[in-house]
């Protein structure tokens, strides 16, 4: 397809469009296509997003979007050109593998029994389980008002639909790795997923993304999840891209009454990486937790937008989001706390912690509380500071050396988040990555204190 | 709960009482802005052409400006030609006293519980009484004359002190900073203004009491501080207006200046009709306030009790530029009914060492919605920049909201900066303590949110903390049940 310029980025697309629906031969009259009509049709009236929307004020999409991109090229990889990028360790897991936005099955692999976990793409998955993806699919997700979800939503092609039925719990993880192949030119990629887990069923989801090749990669990836009732659902993030990797994520959650979910991000490195989460708590009895790591370097920029929807009574969100910022990076947090009229006894609490250590580095954050019924409890708190001098002091004084004082309150710092991830050996991988990035090997130091 | 309810309806249902109308009569000009209403106004108060200049450039760059619509309020659309620019009670000649005032008026301010003629006798509290667009009277001038204070109208100052407004207006708040502000800059008609020298501790409260009476105007005026090297001063300003059905436009700027370790305690308490309890008339009140720490050392506090209007939206702020500076917002915003309020401040931190702090009660009833909305702001060369914000909102019922929006941007790594907001309810075992006491439910209620506001009321000057705590009784006692 053809490659998108600076100046005409949308019109380009908007051309593309029409291309994509020729190619699409027969499927063009099936229903799945009308909501990538409607959705063309909403981005060309939105645009892309810049600073002067209130959700995108801190992020300037213009250092991305002014590069050209090749989108949905397929691209045929094998298995040893993505090893490097599967999670060290957890041998029995479910990978699914994206390349350049589209599902491929021959880099994949179910372990999990049939009956415990259904892989499909969607366009499969709209034929086969049309009252499974018909309800949720570019429904979810406020299609109407992002511009970003628009554009991933026309551009629909073999995503993925993943389906856990009523009771079962699959025991592997499923590991979902969205692999951008720009070994020859910079290459965008829109991959979609639908996640739907039933019924007192229970799964653990993890996503990462990684850049093959040198190139730029931009990546507008779109999840939706049903988490139904009495549904347990974990779900891990890991970005840990190339320095001229972008990426922008929506993950879109809608909870039933008793069900779980649990988010958490990891972001380490990438050029600018938008994650938004929104959880919609539709039942009672809904827990919601979301937990993120930022710790950047370089000029990394990261913007976390999270959104907890409180719609019925008694239910609980808990979010505690920290960033750790050095060199020419930039965060962002904006945590949305609703709570609707109905949503009586909700209890809503939403923490976002930052340390700056350089003096290029900034954030911004807007912790945000918007309230409709009396009979709640709900808080939120941020704190923007550097480390602490009196405990800087307290392990200088006990002989540590300063850059192993400062590593070691950094990683306790982090390791608030990191000790959230319940997958063993991923949360080991990324203390190792958290240590790496710190330089200091804080084992013998540790050792002593016990 | 049925006897508790009733007690609480009755408050709830209580007038207000400050909505009677003055019959005096005015001079207005017609409905209506054109530069040529501006050129009538300006002509009315005999500027000078410089002000007239200023005043045109304001309105050019009005007429380019929309109507800001990002607030989390909800009005109908204004009609800027169905407003009279410029009403002021008729009068003859320059008062020399207070014996010269319309006594109408003198009747008007007793009524409002703000007798000019007492002010006089006792020292306390001097007042500068603005009625629609024009100053009335200031009392208590010649004793500050004395101590080389300026406290005057604006126009006034305008032909006294031209060299003065002329250094300082607009200095702080740009005519083309916002919406309402050009349009103040336009056609602002009076307000006071005020000069502190050097040195110069204001021995007395100053004070402004403002009041809408005339049918169908707005009310613009503009209020200038200027703190010069190392004085201080503590100032009052409260507003009210006669009932109505139709919704009536306040859009003031307040400017303040503060120099090399001068401080300036600014209080507000605003009372204006809220509309009644259909949510029908009352004030928009469009205000853009803001001070700027310019000297080292130097201290702005802005205290605020919101009551009144119908649709607040304003936001005092502080851009701390000296070194060592320090900034302070404390605000209790109370909306019931059909009442809107978006409200908050800025910190913006220049200087080095600079300090803000903010604390901001939201307490919400009836159909209300209240909503805090403030930035704190750390440049990249304000090292050691510490901010503290607290903004907590109380709930009233569960129709009405409670809305926090803060914006907190730190470009430098010595900055330490806390936020924290909570939102809850009068707690039933609070409730229950109280009354199991022996004290009754509606003196509970009373007892416990003037304790939840404590921490603002007590920033309030003596004369006004009482005011605005049997304020809180009114707005407030009949909303839990």
């Amino acid at each position: 397809m053809s490659t998108i310029d600076k100046l005409n980025l949308k019109s380009t697309l908007l051309e593309q469009f029409k291309t994509f629906e020729n190619e699409l031969n027969g499927e063009g009259k099936k229903p799945i296509h009308k909501i990538r009509q409607q959705a063309i049709q909403t981005f060309d009236g939105l645009g892309f997003p810049t600073t002067k929307h209130e959700e995108w004020k801190y992020t300037n999409l213009g250092k991305v979007l002014k590069q050209a991109y090749t989108f949905g090229k397929r691209s045929e990889l094998q298995m040893a050109d993505i090893q490097q990028f599967l999670l060290p360790n957890i041998p029995n897991a479910n990978t699914i593998v994206f390349v350049n936005g589209a599902y491929e099955p021959t880099l994949s692999n179910i372990v999990s029994s049939e009956e415990v976990l259904i892989v499909k793409t969607l366009e499969e998955a709209y034929d086969t389980h049309e009252s499974l993806v018909a309800p949720y699919f570019g429904q979810l997700t406020k299609t109407s008002e992002e511009a970003m979800i628009a554009l991933n939503t026309a551009f629909t092609k073999n995503g993925i639909f993943i389906h856990v039925p009523a009771n079962k719990v699959v025991e592997e993880p499923v590991l979902m790795y969205f692999i951008t192949d720009t070994r020859t030119a910079n290459q965008g990629a829109q991959p979609r997923s639908l996640i739907v887990v039933e019924q007192g069923a229970k799964a653990t989801f993890v996503d990462k993304t990684d850049t093959l090749g040198e190139n730029a990669s931009f990546n507008n990836v779109v999840t939706e999840i049903v988490v139904e009732p009495n549904a347990r659902v974990e779900h891990y993030k890991v970005q840990n891209d190339h320095a001229q990797a972008s990426y922008i994520g929506t993950t879109q959650v809608k909870q039933a009454q008793d069900s779980y979910y649990a988010n958490t991000t990891i972001s380490l490195n990438g050029s600018i990486v938008r994650n938004n989460l929104n959880v919609a708590l539709d039942g009672s009895n809904v827990e919601t937790h979301m937990f993120g790591l930022y710790m950047l370097t370089g000029n990394t920029h990261v913007d976390n937008h999270s959104i907890a929807d409180h719609l019925k009574p008694h239910s609980m969100s808990n979010e505690l989001y920290k960033g750790i910022m050095d060199e020419s990076s930039t965060g962002v947090f904006n945590g949305k706390i609703f709570v609707r009229q109905d949503a009586q006894k909700t209890n809503a609490y939403q923490q976002n912690r930052n340390i700056l250590l350089s003096d290029n580095a900034s954030i911004n954050t807007k912790p945000q509380l918007e309230i409709w019924a009396d009979d709640v409890k709900c808080s939120h708190g941020a704190t923007t500071g550097n480390l602490d001098e009196e405990a800087l002091f307290y392990l200088r004084s006990r002989g540590i050396a300063e850059n192993e004082a400062h590593a070691l309150l950094i990683h306790a710092f982090g390791n608030e988040i990191i000790e959230k991830i319940t997958l063993e050996p991923l949360r080991a991988y990324l203390e190792q990555l958290v240590m790496q990035r710190l330089g200091v090997d804080l084992n013998p130091i540790s050792a002593d204190f016990e | 709960m049925s006897k508790e309810t009733d007690i609480l309806e009755e408050h709830i249902n209580s007038d207000y009482k400050y909505g009677f109308e003055t019959k005096i009569e005015t001079e207005s000009a017609p409905k209506g802005l054109s530069e040529d209403i501006v050129r009538f106004i300006s002509a009315k108060k005999n500027e000078p052409e410089w002000m007239l200049e200023w005043r045109l450039k304001a309105y050019a760059q009005w007429l380019e400006m929309t109507e800001p619509n990002w607030q989390n309020v909800d009005f109908p659309k204004i009609d800027y030609q169905d407003i009279i620019y410029y009403a002021a009670p008729k009068k003859k000649a320059k008062l020399d006293s207070l014996d010269e005032v319309d006594p109408e008026l003198l009747k008007t301010f007793e009524k409002l519980g703000i007798s000019l003629e007492e002010q006089k006798r006792l020292t306390g509290v001097a007042v500068d009484a603005v009625v629609d667009s024009v100053s009335i009277t200031t009392t208590f001038k010649e004793k500050l004359g004395e101590l080389g204070i300026i406290f005057c109208s604006m126009s006034e100052a305008v032909q006294d002190h031209p060299e003065l407004v002329r250094k300082y207006i607009g200095k702080v708040v740009p005519a083309n900073d916002n919406y309402f502000a050009a349009l103040n800059s336009a056609v602002f008609s009076d307000g006071s203004f005020c000069y502190i020298p050097k040195g110069v501790r204001c021995p007395m409260e100053l004070s402004t009491y403002f009041r809408i009476n005339t049918a169908g105007t707005g009310q613009f005026e503009r209020t200038l501080i200027v703190a010069d090297e190392g004085s201080y001063v503590s100032y009052l300003e409260g507003c009210t207006a006669p009932m109505r059905d139709e919704n009536q436009l306040h859009a003031a700027v307040v400017e303040l200046v503060a120099m090399d370790n001068a401080e300036i305690k600014y209080s507000t308490v605003q009372n204006w009709y809220p509309g009644d309890k259909e949510g029908k008339g009352g004030i928009y009140n469009f205000v853009t306030k803001r001070g700027i720490c310019d000297g080292v050392n130097s201290k702005i506090s802005w205290t605020q009790v919101e009551t009144g209007s119908a649709v607040t939206w304003k936001y005092p702020s502080c851009i701390l530029k000296g070194d060592n500076s320090i900034g302070e917002f404390y605000s209790v915003a109370v909306t019931n009914n059909y009442q809107q309020a978006d409200t908050g401040t800025k910190m913006i931190h220049i200087g080095k060492n600079t300090k803000s702090r903010i604390v901001s009660k939201g307490i919400s009833a009836g159909h209300s919605q209240n909503s805090y909305r403030g930035q704190v702001k750390v440049m990249k060369r304000a090292t050691n920049a510490r901010n503290y914000s607290q903004c907590d909102s109380l709930l009233m019922g569960d129709l009405c909201g409670a809305h926090t929006f803060p914006y907190i941007e730190a470009d430098n790594r010595t900055a330490v900066i806390e936020h924290e907001a909570t939102t809850s309810k009068i707690g039933e075992d609070q409730l229950f303590y109280c009354t199991q006491r022996g004290i009754d439910p509606e003196a509970a209620v009373a007892l416990i949110v003037n304790g939840y506001a404590k921490e603002v009321l007590k920033q309030l000057p003596m004369e006004f903390a009482v005011e605005a705590q049997k304020l809180l009784a009114i707005s407030l006692e009949g909303s839990v049940g």
